[in-house]
């Protein structure tokens, strides 16, 4: 009897884990019949006003950019400051909050962007998208450049220490060297969760049709403009929000495996 | 050089705390006119831009025409129909702009948040009992079951899951998934159940792998001496594994409801989006963040006031479910 109860459970286990599977692999052949059906190497060449994706790539890419430029100068001098000088409760608390603001609701933050940027300033632009990305991509680096600095041995600074160097110099020259690895995987994977986001986009960025470098208007968002296209009654648009997704997709998962992968070699 | 460096750490480090504070008071300051007109009532009023009589004149009704302010609150409506029916004899071009006046004369536009709210509860709920089973299966099979170099890949190709940007789900949820659910259950191809579903299926793996790690903290000297005991595998699962990471597991659990609470786009395709209360898990509804994603663009006034009343509701309700699981169950974990 126990050995019965014992195979039907581990049955489940094995098909609850096939489920999973086959989810993925339900939505990435969707995605690969549907996306390439569509696409073409047209798309890179037009804007969406004549059919084609070239500003809105460009643009997610810009916004996505900019919010790490924003976004990970910050996140790591935060994160050293819990992991390296924080002592006692203010570091913790910190590092709480982070994670609390990790899981903040995206559209909370767009809503926030909104009423801070878009409204003073008179409407949505390209630095408001970027900071709402930067605000959801902050905590990600904190936590990543808080585990991987507390895996660095403490011999390593005071060897520095003892050899005379200043504490930031130690910081900066042997513990991030250190932890440098890890900290490039949490960033990778953190530009590949923003990369994708559409909710924080929606009222901030909002999206063009047409090809902008310009921050300070409306601006292409590939992920906003999935939405609107898939949400319109003609096949045709439907069709380019599928390759769209297909591109974005593929691009995700090629940053997220190339994370993976610099782990994996360093190890 | 020193002192600078820390400085700067130290004010990036402030900046988290600032900006949680600072979109706490921004909401609520958004949201202040709308709480002030409707109070706490908002969340038991299922009623949403709605348009009713006024009850009171005095304020609201502060308009030079006719002989309307000398008439009591109670007669406003009866007068106003009656100046509509004059004017409408008189000049028939112009009754569309003069009906829109007469309205704001008469009635008032009220906001009420039960629906988002409960469509956003209910989808949540269905979310997280579609998704755990098949998630405690999961993470077994990956912790106990799978040989290490499957449960390798077949731990990356869960976490890849994760990674897919919500908005695909949504589109694959909408196109392929949601037309099968209609089939088998009826209803509406957008209802609670399909937006639920769709959201269990993005939390899944997101929950499979905190479960995961939870379990992989178990001690191998525990396992193995129940082992030498004579147990099967799905003993020490149950008797050992299970109460060891039971608190993390917990704590995972919650971690994957405030995701599924906050999440936008997935739902957004798949719900519908009328204010309507559903009556069964087929019948289309709203949540809160689809109300934010599909009316902010159109809202203004006490209507935009009443979004970042809901956007206060959702970041309060989503700050204390994380709070809990970080404080109460994955201290305790650790």
């Amino acid at each position: 009897m126990r050995l019965i109860i014992n195979k039907i459970f581990l049955g489940l286990s094995i098909f609850s884990a096939l489920i999973g599977l086959a989810f993925l692999a339900w939505i990435l052949t969707t995605l690969f019949i549907k996306g390439l059906s569509s696409f073409h190497f047209g798309l890179f060449l037009n804007d969406l006003i004549d059919g084609g994706l070239r500003n809105l790539i460009v643009g997610q890419m810009i916004l996505a950019g900019l919010a790490s430029i924003i976004g990970i100068p910050l996140g790591m001098a935060a994160g050293i400051y819990i992991q390296e000088y924080g002592r006692g409760k203010y570091a913790d608390v910190i590092r709480d909050l982070s994670d609390i603001m990790m899981s903040a609701p995206s559209i909370v933050i767009g809503a926030f962007v909104y009423a801070v940027v878009v409204v003073p300033t008179g409407g949505t632009s390209g630095f408001a998208g970027a900071i709402a990305l930067a605000i959801m991509m902050i905590p990600v680096v904190i936590n990543t450049t808080d585990n991987m600095l507390s895996l660095v041995p403490r011999e390593l600074r005071e060897a520095g220490i003892a050899l005379g160097a200043s504490k930031y110099k130690v910081i900066i020259d042997i513990v991030i060297k250190a932890a440098k690895v890890g900290i490039m995987t949490g960033i990778l994977l953190a530009f590949a969760r923003i990369i994708g986001e559409t909710a924080p986009l929606l009222f901030t960025s909002e999206t063009s049709n047409y090809f902008s470098l310009d921050l300070t208007e409306s601006f292409p968002s590939l992920t906003v403009s999935i939405y609107d296209l898939a949400n319109e009654p003609e096949e045709s648009s439907r069709d380019l929000a599928w390759a769209a997704s297909f591109i974005l997709t593929v691009l995700v998962l090629i940053i997220n495996l190339s994370g993976r992968f610099i782990t994996r070699n360093k190890k | 050089m020193e002192k600078i460096f820390q400085k700067l750490a130290l004010s990036s480090a402030s900046l988290v705390f600032v900006l949680l504070v600072g979109i706490f008071i921004t909401l609520y300051s958004a949201a202040k006119p709308a709480i002030d007109e409707f109070g706490f009532d908002f969340i038991t009023n299922p009623d949403w831009n709605k348009e009713v009589p006024i009850e009171i004149s005095s304020s609201t009704a502060v308009t030079p025409s006719t002989n309307m302010s000398d008439k009591a609150s109670s007669e406003v409506k009866d007068a106003s129909i009656e100046d509509e029916d004059d004017m409408m004899l008189d000049d028939e071009d112009d009754d569309m702009m003069l009906d829109d006046e007469d309205d704001d004369v008469t009635t008032k536009t009220i906001y009420g948040g039960l629906v988002p709210i409960v469509g956003t509860l209910l989808t949540t709920l269905i979310a997280l009992v579609f998704a755990l089973p098949i998630a405690m299966g999961i993470a077994v099979f990956l912790a106990e079951i799978a040989p290490k170099n499957i449960s390798n890949v077949v731990g990356i190709a869960i976490e890849l899951l994760a990674a897919i940007p919500s908005i695909i789900f949504g589109m694959w949820g909408l196109y392929y998934f949601a037309p099968i659910i209609a089939d088998m259950f009826g209803g509406y191809q957008v209802s609670l159940l399909t937006a639920g579903l769709v959201l269990g299926v993005m939390i899944l793996p997101f929950m499979a792998a905190i479960t995961r790690d939870s379990m992989n903290t178990t001690p191998a000297v525990l396992k193995e001496s129940a082992y030498a005991l004579g147990a099967t595998k799905f003993e020490v699962i149950k008797d050992i594994i299970f109460p060891y990471s039971k608190v993390g597991i917990i704590g995972s659990i919650i971690l994957a409801l405030g995701r599924a609470l906050g999440e936008t786009m997935a739902v957004a395709f798949l719900i519908g989006s009328i204010f309507v209360l559903p009556q069964k898990i087929t019948d289309p509804t709203i949540s809160i963040p689809v109300a934010m994603a599909n009316n902010f663009g159109e809202a203004s006034g006490l209507g935009e006031s009443a979004l970042f009343y809901l956007a206060l509701i959702l970041f309060i309700i989503s700050f204390a479910v994380i709070s809990i699981a970080k404080f109460y169950f994955l201290k305790k974990a650790k």
